[in-house]
């Protein structure tokens, strides 16, 4: 990890390392709040602090962490930035927290912020770790939104909350597709999303685990 | 990392400070931010209760409107009277149905709106005047599809005509039983009544498939019958003498009697 720059720690997780399309971390959060933008946007915003700060506080305590208990210490210190998030948003934003509810806690279970915890802050500077872990907040942020858009445009024929598409049930034209609105819908828009980002760069493709050997005959498998 | 890291010493002196750390930042941010938070619970709240009373004023803060339209009273569900053994600002209707001292287990064929314990107490909203409402907000609650529904149904001052309906609290499949809180499904129940005649305790309001066609009818939501179902269940519970059927009897028929022969009158005269 010695050719880390602050700025590739920054811009990397966005596409070339997307936490949610390549390393598959935090999908469940990704089907659950992705419903609205800005619900989307909120969840972003609250993942992309965690990880920033989670990242930055176990990075500087990173000499004193003993081993045997490092992961309870690094959960700690996640754990505590999402309670402080969480009550934050209950008083800021009371709205926004009810239609996010419990995943705002579950946010200490997220696999990306454990990961860049256990993964880079360890072993980096406070700066760089900081940096890392506000870029894979953003990668994450970049898939909820754009999972967000197309579940909300198709779902419930708006962006943010303004109508783009008049509904049928509110006299217009555009029969939503409920689907979209249920977290399956989100498999399929990640899914795409994977294919398009690899189809885009194409050494994202992983390697067979095994080979398969061809043309194998039934004699020869007994 | 240091040598000395896995010493035990070390290991109970990050573990300790660590944990003292964390409590202090998390339970500052828990103090700090507690007024506001409960701030935001009540004006959530009371701002359920205006929009269900339909007397959301734009130009007025929440806060504002709800203390000079609505007075807040615990009513004993079981006699129909109003009770002063709870303030009504403090009382929390969904402990008490825990409470035996103030709640009691249904059986299974009273049960039909699934709650399995019911308080005996309820606080209820009245709009205007105490002794002659113009408006009655009636908590109500019950099983949907996928869990409980929370809401609110405020009924005109003959305690029979509904004004409104909303949910604040629910978790139906979006797209079709979360409709329940589609205004235009909403803007359906004005003016539907709930019981048949004076005096009658059991309530007549339903939900029906294809059309309603009575002032007791009202359209089910499509695509969600088992949230209609649960809709028409938590009605017909709460507006049952085990709900709030004694309490409305005295509007229907008590106080206000005088009126409830003029409106008779009035129906009468506009059929012929």
């Amino acid at each position: 990890m010695s050719d880390v720059t602050p700025k590739s720690a920054l811009t990397a997780p966005i596409f070339k390392n997307n936490p949610i399309a390549l390393q598959i971390l935090g999908i469940c959060s990704a089907l659950a709040v992705t419903t609205s933008m800005s619900v989307s946007l909120v969840m972003a915003l609250a993942v992309i602090f965690v990880t920033a700060f989670s990242s930055l506080f176990v990075s500087l305590i990173r000499n004193h962490i003993p081993s045997s208990i490092r992961i309870i210490v690094q959960m700690t210190i996640i754990a505590s930035l999402v309670i402080v998030v969480d009550q934050i948003l209950k008083a800021y934003a009371y709205e926004m927290s009810k239609q996010l509810s419990v995943f705002v806690g579950l946010i200490i279970t997220n696999c990306i912020v454990m990961g860049r915890a256990e993964g880079f802050a360890m072993s980096n500077s406070p700066g760089l770790s900081f940096l890392d872990g506000i870029g894979n907040g953003l990668g994450y942020g970049f898939v909820l939104m754009v999972v967000g858009f197309f579940r909300e445009l198709l779902g419930s024929g708006s962006v943010f909350g303004i109508t783009i598409l008049e509904t049928v049930q509110n006299g217009g034209w555009y029969v939503p597709n409920g689907m979209m609105l249920l977290p399956p819908s989100a498999f399929f828009i990640i899914g795409l999303m994977i294919w398009v980002l690899r189809a885009a760069n194409p050494e994202q493709v992983e390697s067979n685990e095994f080979t398969m050997k061809e043309n194998t005959q039934p004699k020869e498998a007994v | 990392m240091a040598q000395g890291n896995n010493s035990i010493k070390k290991i109970l002196t990050v573990a300790f400070a660590l944990c003292v750390v964390c409590s202090i930042i998390v339970s500052t941010a828990a103090v700090a931010l507690r007024p506001m938070q409960q701030t935001n619970q009540e004006l959530d709240r009371k701002s359920n209760i205006l929009n269900v009373a339909k007397l959301a004023d734009s130009g007025k803060s929440t806060e504002e409107t709800f203390r000079d339209k609505i007075t807040a009273r615990v009513v004993d569900l079981r006699t129909g009277e109003y009770t002063d053994q709870f303030d009504p600002e403090t009382f929390n209707q969904f402990e008490a149905a825990r409470d035996p001292a103030t709640g009691r287990t249904l059986s299974g064929d009273q049960d039909i709106a699934g709650l399995s314990r019911v308080e005996n107490f309820a606080t209820i909203y009245l709009v205007g005047d105490v002794e002659d409402p113009d408006q009655i907000v009636l908590p109500i609650r019950g099983q949907g599809l996928w869990g409980s529904m929370y809401g609110f149904l405020s009924v005109e001052g003959d305690g029979n005509t509904i004004v409104s309906i909303t949910y604040y609290d629910h978790s139906e499949t979006p797209g079709l039983g979360a409709e329940v809180n589609n205004p235009r499904w909403q803007a359906q129940w004005e003016g539907k009544k709930i019981y048949e005649e004076q005096g009658n305790l059991s309530p007549e309001i339903h939900l029906t498939k294809g059309g309603a066609s009575s002032d007791y009818e009202v359209d089910a939501l499509s695509g969600a019958t088992l949230t209609s179902n649960g809709v028409t269940n938590m009605l017909q519970f709460w507006m049952s003498p085990e709900g709030f059927g004694e309490y409305l009897a005295k509007f229907r028929s008590g106080t206000s009697q005088a009126d409830a022969q003029q409106a008779d009158i009035d129906l009468e005269s506009e059929g012929a």
